[in-house]
């Protein structure tokens, strides 16, 4: 049985964010607005207004209640959502990891954006790489049709009895967030189909007046380890359930986005660029381009950040000649990428190739077709055993 | 690493006040300007007083904005007592 | 593929104009991308909104570097530098102003469509606002969208007594719109 196409609207990231937290239903949303987030909690409250949410619209005063109330709110069994961006991510940080320790099976849109230090209303993967060790799940996506559909699949992942955990859907500020392009909305029966799953399943541990439950308990020593490991254990059966939910989700609603990874012309290729959000879609054009010219590049697409797809990288890059990262934020500590630092711990699996980091797309600095030519003529010398330079701030050199 | 050459001398975002504490091109923001009589004006300084960006240039019996800075609130307009200031379209100064 | 930038001042529906265009295409069976940037989000600061449309999904999420089609609704933005930079040979500008130009301001530039969209604006609606005129010039001139395609998509935005007087400044648009071809 397969889902109906459903209606083509136009619609920006944010709307399609706001239309995938609606259409699953929640019981709960408090959110708060910040630019370029605003139009998630505009659209929601437009939503409820007019009838089509009928969750609980909690006016929160500040981003750190939003998420005190939404995770609150999973933990008393109910399906809950926000959305914020940079600041107000930073802002909520300590409900942020309570979320994650707690597990409480909360939604969030991320609205990529520059975080605090210096002063920026504009796009930059800085608030997801400085949260990624809060303990949640984290994916990263392309474009407005990948952000309605991940967020149904968020829900889906969040709530599953063997998970439990806090998923944040992240997408670029400005480039996505505001970028208008025609979406397929799913119908509302077929989005209740998709996640009936979830009812089939156990229940999970939740507060219950009828059978009350101590939660948030001081941790001890071995205790507290146990309780740590159960965490990182649940976030790595995520990868796998990660992918199965997008299978069955392409099965159902004919849109299917690869799960932790999508591997773009990578089969022949002689080296591959890993990027991830925006980047993603105007590298594949420069891909074609440079494939027509007999160049053999491949491009990965990361879209589960957290957990790490390890497994699934190492396979896709193994074998491969170099490798290029462009992240579109920096690691402060290793002075380079942090999605680069974070593939080259898999060297002894990958194998000792060149692997270059690329920071660019800060600030909303655009991440052009002549910059990415640039990634790939890099990343090719580098292949031939040329000297390379290991880490590159593009824009800065382009200036230059 | 490569990147030699920077634009500013400071290592954050920090900027010198001690000229001008404008360092944006507010002249370029404006849809419309203020355009003073010179017969009319009686140099009273109100519009120089009420002007948000401090930007009305004093000179000698006459007032006139710095369009490097103004950003054509109009307020010096509304608040000139003789009616010697009006604003004008900036389409109409463009070629 | 083809690609068209929207220069405006914020408050003159730029973001708003680039974004009817889009759903013009999608109505059409085309699919697009449309999305601005703006320096300050404020009314009168510059902004720019790009949309792009094709027979087969759009990829690159860059900005327009190479427009097909200029979309101008502040004539003072033509003083900008950067205007022309870019722009594909054979290119064509919509402009929002009451003087049509004398001589060929770009060498790309092969098609300029010109209509007073303030005056028509400010006749029909009461107001300075040029866009919803401008999108029917664009139709006239392009022949990239049609004008019913054009009208419906401003039915998204406006209803009532304000949708009658924004499409009469469509149609007016369309119609008054003066083009000068150059080789």
């Amino acid at each position: 049985m397969k889902a109906k196409q459903g209606e083509l609207k136009v619609m920006t990231g944010n709307s399609a964010a706001a239309y995938g937290a609606m259409l699953c239903r929640p019981d709960v949303v408090a959110s708060y607005p910040i630019t370029p987030q605003t139009e998630v909690v505009e659209q929601l409250s437009r939503f409820h207004a007019d009838g089509v949410l009928t969750a609980e619209m909690i006016e929160v005063e500040g981003e750190n209640s939003a998420m005190n109330a939404v995770a609150a709110a999973t933990l008393a069994g109910g399906r809950a959502f926000t959305a914020t961006s940079s600041w107000g991510l930073v802002y909520m940080y300590d409900a942020v990891l309570q979320a994650a320790g707690f597990r409480a099976p909360v939604v969030m849109a991320n609205v990529n954006r520059e975080t605090p230090g210096i002063l920026a209303v504009s796009s930059g993967q800085q608030d997801m790489i400085q949260t990624r060790d809060a303990g949640w799940i984290q994916v990263v996506v392309e474009n407005s049709q990948e952000i309605l559909d991940t967020i149904i699949m968020a829900f889906r992942l969040a709530e599953d009895y063997d998970i439990q955990l806090p998923v944040m859907v992240n997408y670029d500020g400005f480039y996505i967030s505001y970028l208008a392009e025609g979406v397929r909305i799913p119908a509302r029966e077929d989005v209740d189909q998709f996640l009936s799953v979830l009812k089939t399943q156990p229940q999970r541990t939740i507060m219950d007046p009828t059978r009350p439950i101590g939660a948030g308990s001081h941790g001890l020593m071995t205790e507290f380890m146990e309780l740590r490991y159960k965490h990182c254990a649940a976030m790595d059966r995520a990868k796998k359930k990660f992918d199965e939910i997008d299978k069955d989700y392409g099965d159902f609603f004919g849109r299917s986005y690869g799960g932790q990874i999508e591997e773009y012309r990578t089969e022949d290729a002689d080296f591959v660029i890993l990027t991830s959000g925006s980047a993603v879609g105007t590298s594949r054009t420069v891909v074609d381009a440079k494939r027509a010219e007999g160049v053999k590049v491949g491009l990965i697409k990361l879209r589960m950040f957290r957990p790490f797809p390890q497994e699934k990288l190492i396979k896709a890059i193994k074998g491969k000649k170099a490798v290029g990262v462009i992240d579109r934020s920096v690691n402060f500590g290793w002075n380079c990428g942090p999605l680069y630092s974070e593939l080259r711990a898999l060297t002894p699996e990958i194998g000792n190739i060149p692997m270059l980091s690329f920071i660019d797309g800060l600030a909303s600095i655009d991440i052009t077709k002549p910059h990415i030519e640039r990634v790939i003529d890099d990343i090719a010398n580098a292949a031939k055993g040329k000297p390379y330079q290991a880490v590159t701030w593009i824009p800065l050199e382009e200036r230059d | 690493m490569a990147v030699k050459k920077f634009s500013s001398k400071y290592e954050a975002a920090w900027s010198d006040a001690d000229q001008l504490l404008l360092c944006l091109d507010t002249g370029t923001w404006r849809t419309k300007r203020p355009v003073v009589d010179k017969e009319k004006c009686t140099y009273c300084g109100l519009c120089a007083i009420y002007c948000p960006p401090q930007c009305m240039i004093t000179r000698k019996d006459f007032f006139e904005p710095n369009l490097s800075f103004c950003k054509g609130c109009g307020i010096c307009a509304k608040e000139c007592p003789r009616a010697a200031i009006v604003m004008l379209p900036e389409g109409d100064f463009t070629s | 593929m083809k690609e068209i930038r929207f220069h405006g001042r914020g408050g003159q529906g730029a973001v708003l104009a680039a974004r009817m265009l889009a759903i013009s295409c999608v109505a059409e069976g085309k699919c697009v991308a449309s999305f601005p940037m703006y320096g300050f989000e404020r009314r009168g600061a510059p902004v720019v909104a790009f949309t792009r449309f094709d027979d087969k999904p759009i990829m690159e999420k860059t900005q327009i570097y190479n427009p097909d089609c200029l979309v101008v609704i502040d004539p003072g933005l033509l003083k900008l530098p950067t205007l022309f930079t870019g722009l594909n040979p054979n290119g064509i500008l919509i402009l929002n102003s009451s003087k049509i130009f004398d001589k060929q301001p770009n060498e790309n530039l092969k098609l300029a469509g010109v209509v007073n969209a303030t005056q028509i604006a400010v006749e029909e609606v009461g107001r300075d606002v040029p866009n919803t005129c401008l999108l029917g010039a664009f139709a006239a001139v392009t022949g990239w969208v049609g004008l019913k395609s054009v009208m419906a998509s401003v039915g998204e935005y406006f209803s009532g007594d304000v949708l009658k007087k924004n499409l009469r400044c469509v149609e007016r648009g369309y119609n008054e719109v003066k083009v000068t071809k150059w080789q």
